[in-house]
């Protein structure tokens, strides 16, 4: 055979297993097309649908990709794409499932949203952008595949937070998440550098091979993971880069902190699994103690994150810190992780995907609700909510089943996410994690119920007649977030068993 | 499949109920709530004894399916039901039908969602009394929680947010505890699924190895406190009961029916499956101070309740009295102190149900439940008065009510246990206990329905309407019923529980 033949070939088939990916980058240009072709006749609505269409294609096919096994072990493996710094198997589809999850949700609850916005196409596109870098976060598998990516998310993301840009809050949240993530940026660039130094190499499983043999360079080496990981804590808004934060998911419009504390979160983690378990795992063999750094983290982050949380009078805000706290529990996943414990180790990062699937309904779910008060526009204190339930049952019920499960009560999916990574940490002879990850949930359930408890047991103290509008595309992704949450409670077979079989797959 | 049809049939009715306008809702709701009672008496007649479900006995209307698989453990749904717990699902059917038409008067604010959370808690009662594999049992137990939180703290009294959060932390607490000590003792243990009957034989075949360093003799005496606790919480048993007298005061009669008349039973019904008939030889260890928790809840609470003046809060105290009589029979270990025990879980449901609901129907002809502020009340309406009075005697144990079986099964049992030391002291301490039961209800009757009519509110007292006293003739007739005829039910028990004392022993 020449050349000739095999190279067309592959290209049909990069692009064939990178659909979910290419879907996403089609649909967001055809957003802007639509939007430049005929800018007179341009309607919300119709952007909105094709941005919907598009996610939802998305994730069909990528669904379909992880019950057809694309990239599992039985099916031939793990398919590596431009020389190895694309690698699509279930670990990445895994991670696509959950973006293009969010971002459905979001563009749907977006369109109320946006009703009086007078350039639509921009959101819509910015968003579908930010969504096919994240999901290239989850297949990259070379340092400098996930630079890129990460930024190619992060610019988006950026202009995102700062939308309403008549609004001063907006703006000056753009501001701070921006010049934090440029250090970050700049911080993690360099820990690749550092990385590149001592090992030469770039690709995961390159890195991973040099490591055993960079006796002189070990210190260069592990300041330079060290300036890796520090990159991901600021993607996942952990401690210590978790200040942004607060700021930027108070000022953002509500869909677009639910987009970045579920889908952004998600995708930091995506990348941070990836590089840890793939390329840093050896280091732990030369005494470069990464596990025992996000253990440490991990701890903080989900105490501090929930004891914020319980002091905020804000609702939005509190929502922002419980986000933190549930980093600190996805982080469980990387910190459980020893040297040569393959099989605990797939089990414990399993579960923080699992975690971090049932998280995005639930999170997102719970931010939309926000963005649908904020739609009402009746205030955004706990007293402010006082009475919701009274006028707007469904959603006020949906937000009751968003805060019970994020709690972990044993009634929604966010229970048995939170057993299995906690199951999984004690298995993997973490305990503390699991105590720690154990009191803080008993503890949040305190902060959740007030919410529930202003929604359903506090009469109104206001006039309420503005919720006698029903925005539709809110209520729909809200209440499909809602059902969701509730039906991964049988349904959490499925979900486990795949993120474990990722996982696995990844530490074989 | 009658279990999962009853179970989908509820939850599908809870739906339904949510979606309707209010004003249809009350009668929607009742008729439904025909239809589970329907499917539990079927399942009660087409029953055949066959031992306890634990043990190893025949379980009926089982079904297994696998749910999801962990870390080498399969999770199972797994139902079906046995002579404990088939009353118990015929008790909770029975009981949130009445309750949902005695709500009929005190509700009128948010139908729809009330009887909603109504038909929803049922089905998670139901699921509770016939789950038979510990993550479905612990889901349906934390999913009554729910409806309940809510029921106290919208349709409440004045200090009902305090109350439902209360209830609320408590029992979560509660439940972790309980949770650890769960886990530990099955990954102790060289089972491959959650199913409650496996782990009981597992144990019971001395199966059980050292935790983390802990050898299994103390792993077990340890899991076994834990577990008490934590299900001591619901039953309530004093000292944990503080939370039982805001949630019954606060919560309205309907709520305050399905606590008293099936909540407190989820407790007892735990204690025995779990921590009696798993770990009888720690049961045996701790009979003392179990024995002494018996007794100072049935004292204590009575006495408590004798201090009362609120109606609703001396049934609430005297509940915890109740649930101190269920203790001591589960503790005794013999035939009829177990039995006995069972069946006073349901004839306290009944009766306990009763007095609320008789309260609750002179609480809306007079709107105060303050004893001193009212006398006489049997001139304006007699029946329900008499329906109170008849529900006391109940109470206090008068022969041909089911109140009096369960009691004189206890007492029985308890007095010649060997499992218990010092069985007829405690026994005749807890008797002494009827006698203050006795001495408040006749107190607070005394004072409030007879003598001359007096009434301090401004409210005119006519004689209550029929939709609020057909649920207690009913609850009325079902004491009686019991109270002639205990072996409609005790039969059935015994040979539930009997299997219990072969396995401990303790005979």
């Amino acid at each position: 055979m020449s050349l000739l033949q095999i190279e067309p070939t592959n290209w049909i088939y990069a692009m064939w297993s990178l659909q979910p990916v290419v879907i996403l980058a089609v649909t967001a240009l055809l957003v802007l097309g639509i939007d430049s072709l005929s800018p007179d006749s341009r309607s919300n609505r119709l952007l909105a649908g094709t941005a919907t269409a598009g996610t939802l294609v998305a994730l069909g096919v990528t669904v379909w990709y992880l019950a057809a096994g694309t990239g599992a072990a039985g099916s031939g493996g793990p398919i590596s794409l431009f020389s190895d710094a694309i690698v699509v198997d279930g670990m990445g589809l895994f991670f696509i499932a959950i973006f293009t999850s969010v971002a459905a949700l979001v563009v749907v609850a977006s369109v109320d949203y946006l009703e009086d916005d007078d350039n639509p196409a921009a959101f819509y596109s910015l968003l579908l952008f930010a969504t096919t870098a994240m999901s290239l976060m989850a297949v990259s598998n070379s340092l400098a595949t996930v630079f890129i990516s990460l930024e190619m998310a992060s610019l988006p993301s950026y202009a995102l937070v700062a939308y309403l840009k008549t609004n001063r809050g907006s703006v000056e949240a753009g501001l701070k998440y921006f010049l934090i993530g440029a250090v970050s940026a700049a911080v993690f660039a360099f820990g690749i550098s550092l990385v590149y130094a001592a090992t030469g190499s770039l690709l995961l499983p390159e890195v991973a091979a040099a490591i055993g043999d960079v006796t002189d360079l070990a210190g260069i080496l592990g300041v330079g993971i060290l300036m890796v990981a520090g990159g991901f804590l600021f993607k996942t808004a952990s401690v210590p880069f978790h200040f942004w934060a607060p700021e930027a998911y108070e000022g953002a419009p509500a869909p677009v902190s639910a987009f970045l504390s579920s889908a952004s979160k998600a995708a930091g983690f995506a990348v941070a699994f990836r590089v840890f378990a793939v390329a840093f795992t050896p280091a732990l063999d030369v005494a470069i103690n990464w596990g025992l750094l996000f253990g440490i983290l991990a701890v903080v982050t989900m105490i501090l994150g929930n004891f914020a949380a319980a002091t905020q009078t804000n609702v939005k805000r509190m929502l922002a810190y419980s986000s933190i706290g549930h980093a600190g529990y996805a982080l469980i996943g990387l910190a459980a992780i020893t040297a040569g414990a393959s099989a605990a180790n797939a089990t414990v990062m399993g579960a923080a995907m699992a975690h971090l699937f049932v998280y995005g309904f639930m999170n997102t779910g719970a931010f939309l609700f926000i963005a649908m008060v904020e739609y009402w526009g009746v205030g955004r204190t706990f007293e402010d909510y006082a009475g919701l339930g009274r006028k707007a049952p469904m959603a006020s019920i949906a937000m009751a089943v968003f805060m019970f499960s994020l709690a972990g009560l044993p009634v929604f999916g966010g229970f048995f996410s939170k057993y299995f990574l906690f199951l999984g940490a004690i298995n993997a002879g973490f305990w503390w994690l699991a105590a720690v990850g154990a009191v803080t949930s008993a503890l949040s359930l305190y902060y959740y119920s007030r919410v529930v408890k202003a929604l359903w047991f506090e009469e109104p103290n206001g006039n309420l007649d503005a919720l006698d509008s029903k925005p539709t595309g809110l209520y729909a992704a809200v209440i499909a977030a809602g059902v969701i949450t509730i039906l991964l409670l049988p349904g959490f077979g499925p979900v486990i068993e795949t993120a474990e079989a990722a996982a696995a797959a990844i530490f074989a | 499949m009658i279990i999962e049809a009853l179970l989908a049939f509820t939850f599908a009715a809870a739906l339904l109920v949510f979606a309707v306008p209010n004003k249809y809702a009350h009668k929607l709701a009742f008729g439904l709530s025909l239809v589970p009672i329907a499917g539990s008496l079927y399942m009660w007649s087409a029953f055949e004894t066959g031992g306890n479900a634990l043990t190893g006995g025949q379980i009926a209307f089982e079904t297994v399916a696998p749910w999801l698989e962990i870390a080498g453990y399969q999770l199972q749904w797994y139902v079906g039901v046995d002579g404990i717990s088939l009353p118990l699902v015929v008790l909770t059917t029975f009981l949130t039908a009445l309750a949902i038409m005695s709500a009929w008067t005190p509700i009128q604010d948010r139908q729809s969602q009330f009887y909603g959370l109504m038909l929803l808690m049922e089905a998670n009662l139901i699921g509770v009394f016939t789950a038979l594999d510990f993550f479905v049992w612990f889901i349906f137990w934390e999913a009554v929680l729910v409806p309940m939180y809510f029921l106290i703290g919208v349709w409440g009294g004045p200090r009902r947010k305090y109350a439902a959060i209360k209830f609320f932390v408590y029992t979560n607490i509660a439940s972790l505890v309980m949770f650890i000590a769960f886990m530990a003792l099955v990954f102790s243990l060289p089972v491959e699924t959650f199913g409650l009957p496996e782990i009981t034989q597992s144990l019971a075949a001395g199966e059980l190895t050292s935790f983390y360093g802990l050898p299994a003799d103390t792993l077990a005496l340890v899991v076994f406190a834990a577990m008490f606790v934590g299900f001591a919480v619901k039953v309530p048993v004093v000292p944990v009961h503080t939370w039982l007298p805001d949630a019954h005061v606060e919560a309205p009669t309907p709520a305050s029916v399905m606590l008293a008349g099936v909540l407190l039973k989820m407790g007892t019904y735990a204690l025995l499956r779990f921590n009696f008939t798993m770990l009888p030889e720690q049961a045996s260890v701790f009979a003392i101070p179990i024995g002494i928790i018996a007794v100072v809840s049935v004292i204590y609470g009575a006495m408590l309740a004798l201090a009362q003046t609120d109606l609703k809060r001396i049934v609430a105290y005297s509940s915890v009295s109740s649930m101190g009589y269920v203790i001591l029979g589960l503790i005794a270990f013999t035939e009829f102190g177990m039995g006995g025990a069972t069946f006073q879980m349901v004839a306290h449901g009944l009766i306990s149900g009763l007095m609320f609901m008789a309260v609750g129907v002179i609480y809306n002809a007079t709107h105060t439940r303050i004893v001193d502020d009212m006398s006489g009340l049997a001139d304006r309406m007699p029946v329900a008065v008499w329906i109170l009075v008849a529900g006391a005697f109940a109470y206090m144990g008068l022969p041909l009510m089911a109140g009096f079986a369960g009691e004189f099964f206890i007492f029985v049992g308890s007095f010649g246990s060997t499992a218990l030391p010092y069985a007829p002291v405690f026994t005749a301490l807890a008797m002494f206990g009827i006698v203050i039961v006795a001495g408040y209800l006749l107190l607070a009757m005394q004072k409030t329905l007879f003598g001359p009519f007096r009434l301090e509110t401004d409210y005119e007292l006519t004689r209550a309407p029929l939709h609020d006293i057909a649920p207690l003739v009913a609850l009325l007739g079902a004491i009686i019923l019991l109270g002639v005829a205990p072996s409609l039910f005790f039969d059935m028990i015994l040979d539930a529980t009997v299997p219990i004392l072969e396995l401990g022993g303790g005979l």
